[in-house]
């Protein structure tokens, strides 16, 4: 059957040892292939089997339930069982995520629109290669990048100012509130908004040059100016493919881990206010795993944690593939 | 006579392998566990090596994580600051022991008050963290510090955003002096903090308190008197204000009902005596039982032996506490009950 669809390059007179191999190496890459996904449905079979006793002590409120703490819950004859619930780490993935995505959209757009319509030939090049080589950098330099030089720049300039100004405003005291030492949501958010920058960015450019040169000829040709070709033309011809590159970013920022857990001030507690601690679903795992016992309730609700994040994480990252597919297949 | 030419060979190369085994290569053992404890391990390890042969492979991971470890035996000692309780050291057959004894101290960052200047009373520890005292000028506070002029500045508490053994010791100590914080939070490495900021590791901590005018929060002792940070006194069960030295953690561990103390777990949070510090703590080492492996399990009491008898000096230069030479003999004299897989004991 393999033959019919893809007849062997030596031809059909070749000596069964090349059918063999053929044969050998065929099955390997289907074997290859394989258990890519059978890892996958494995782990999150695993994530979910370690994560049951959790869903099966609080049941679907589990998801929702704003508490976390350790010393609640069925007393045991070690102690309380505890109660835990995945509301605030699910909160504070989606609050960062989302501050993220509000800062790095703009600035992405603005980078691509750059890149493909204002920039000089010869500086697309180096700063396109540059801005993809920013998604490279591995996520502990931007942890230690942020603990160092960013927590403290927010603390001092943006939250210390921010806080005392707002002070006595209504709603803004509110929304500007929560310490001012550099940890917590604003930090990671920003942070992050860096992170997901050049995937967002990297995608706008791409599927800003598959947009057909008459289309934008013709549009210059009628007296457009830069600015209306790519508001009226590039954009609603590039319109699914963009939300898909965002939603690429908003992929790596949901499970973003060790940069946002040098930041986010680890809280079990929603608290109002930008610059208040929370955790993020990675962070709360990443934060509280080397103490967690083996066999314990604390362990379940983590790897219960990882199970939601994973679900989360896939159907974010399968929509942006679902919406990147069409354009790239012209 | 071929066959005991080879037997005579084999016997040779093994005698050669083992002189070579004993001189050039330790006996090497793998721990795991706690980070507070890894300092000194290190250090213990280093000298183990040149004095002994016992070459340690020790990884900081977390005194959780040093539990499940042991309890999988995938090392051959774990290390933990929380003790384990007896029904589960029973269960996964292991022996616990303290190695070291360490503090916890809180540090502060007021204007205008110096280390050591501000007294605090376990109580309003406890109301600070549980959000009840609020501002530096409480009258609680001013109340303990007659003389010291203090601000109208907002507190700002922060704490472990990571789980620790060092959140565990604090967190039992407050539940110890504060019956509401007991009902309300409790002891845990990791607790539902009512306020304050998370900051992860001891660094992350006294560098929030630096960062934040009007911060408190609690610290290793061996991280304060390094980074020479702002300490408090407090006042402990004999309602004496103590400063946090190794004089006054060293009278705490005396202090300790150590004869009565099953598996060595001695009560070292607020204990009675006019200089003793209130917030001390061991840290403890766990061993199976049952080793499959009784050259490694002996190498690994070697290895404490050499610590308790030879590490002292460099304990001490780290900032550790000794145990009691009397609580060391007990330790060895445990160990009788450590059996090889041929029923003997390891350590005579």
């Amino acid at each position: 059957m393999s033959q019919a669809i893809l007849p062997s390059p030596a031809g059909s007179r070749s000596g069964s040892s090349g059918r063999l191999g053929d044969r050998i190496f065929g099955g390997l890459a289907l074997g290859a292939a394989l258990l890519v996904l059978v890892l996958l449905g494995s782990i999150i079979v695993i994530l979910f089997i370690g994560g049951w006793p959790a869903f099966k002590a609080f049941g679907p409120g589990f998801v929702t339930s704003l508490e976390w703490n350790p010393n609640a819950g069925t007393q045991s004859e070690d102690g309380p069982l505890g109660i835990y619930g995945a509301g605030i780490p699910i909160y504070g993935t989606l609050i960062t995520s989302v501050i993220a995505l509000l800062v790095a959209v703009p600035m992405a757009f603005g980078v691509a629109f750059f890149l493909t319509e204002l920039a000089p030939q010869w500086l697309r090049r180096p700063v396109g290669t540059a801005i993809e080589l920013l998604a490279a950098v591995p996520s502990i330099i931007y942890g230690m990048w942020g603990f160092f030089v960013i927590k403290p720049l927010i603390a001092a300039d943006i939250e210390t100012p921010l806080v005392h100004a707002c002070a006595h405003i209504p709603v803004l005291n509110w929304i500007f509130a929560g310490g001012t030492d550099g940890y917590g949501i604003f930090t990671a958010a920003m942070i992050l908004a860096v992170m997901v920058l050049p995937f967002i960015a990297a995608t706008m450019r791409d599927v800003f040059l598959t947009v057909p040169a008459v289309y934008k000829e013709s549009a210059y040709g009628v007296g457009c100016t830069t600015w209306e070709v790519v508001r009226s033309i590039v954009l609603p011809y590039t319109k699914t493919a963009v939300v898909g590159g965002i939603m690429l970013g908003l992929g790596r920022a949901l499970g973003e881990t060790m940069a946002v857990t040098f930041v986010i001030g680890g809280a079990t507690r929603i608290n109002p206010g930008l610059f208040s601690g929370g955790n993020t679903i990675a962070s709360m795992v990443a934060l509280q795993f080397p103490e967690a016992e083996t066999g314990s309730l604390k362990l379940a609700a983590l790897l219960a944690l990882g199970f939601i994040l994973f679900v989360i994480s896939f159907i974010v990252l399968a929509t942006s593939r679902l919406m990147l597919r069409p354009k790239f297949r012209e | 006579m071929k066959f005991s030419s080879i037997t005579r060979t084999t016997a040779v190369v093994a005698a050669l392998m083992a002189g070579v085994s004993s001189a050039a290569m330790a006996q090497s053992i793998t721990g795991a566990g706690s980070s507070f404890a890894a300092p000194l391990y290190g250090a213990w390890g280093k000298g183990a090596k040149a004095d002994i042969g016992v070459s340690l492979n020790y990884q900081s991971i977390g005194s959780g994580a040093g539990q499940n470890q042991i309890k999988a035996r995938t090392v051959d000692f774990g290390a933990s600051d929380a003790p384990v309780a007896a029904d589960k050291l029973a269960a996964a057959q292991e022996l616990q022991f303290p190695t070291a004894i360490g503090a916890i101290v809180p540090i502060v960052n007021i204007p205008g008050v110096a280390a050591n200047q501000l007294k605090l009373s376990g109580e309003v520890l406890a109301e600070i963290y549980l959000g009840t005292i609020t501002s530096w000028n409480d009258p609680k506070i001013v109340a303990l510090n007659p003389g010291l002029t203090l601000p109208n500045l907002a507190i700002a508490p922060v704490h472990r955003a990571d789980a620790s053994g060092t959140s565990f010791v604090f967190t039992s100590y407050l539940s110890a002096v504060d019956p509401a914080w007991k009902t309300k939070v409790g002891a845990a490495t990791s607790v539902s903090w009512p306020l304050g900021s998370g900051a992860k590791g001891n660094a992350g901590v006294a560098g929030s308190v630096q960062n934040e005018s009007g911060g408190i929060g609690y610290v290793e002792f061996v991280y304060a008197a390094k980074n020479t940070l702002t300490t408090v006194e407090l006042q402990n069960a004999a309602g004496v204000y103590v400063t946090a030295t190794p004089a006054s953690f060293m009278v705490a561990a005396s202090n300790a009902d150590w004869a009565h103390a099953k598996n060595f777990v001695a009560n070292m949070l607020n204990t009675q005596g006019v200089q003793s510090w209130p917030i001390v703590s061991a840290t403890y080492a766990l061993v199976p039982e049952n080793p499959t492996d009784a050259a490694k399990s002996l190498a690994v009491l070697k290895f404490f032996d050499y610590g308790f008898s030879k590490g002292a000096d460099v304990a001490t230069s780290l900032y550790y506490i000794n145990l009691p030479t009397s609580v060391e003999a007990a330790i060895r004299k445990s160990w009788a009950a450590i059996k090889g897989p041929d029923g003997a004991a390891i350590w005579k």
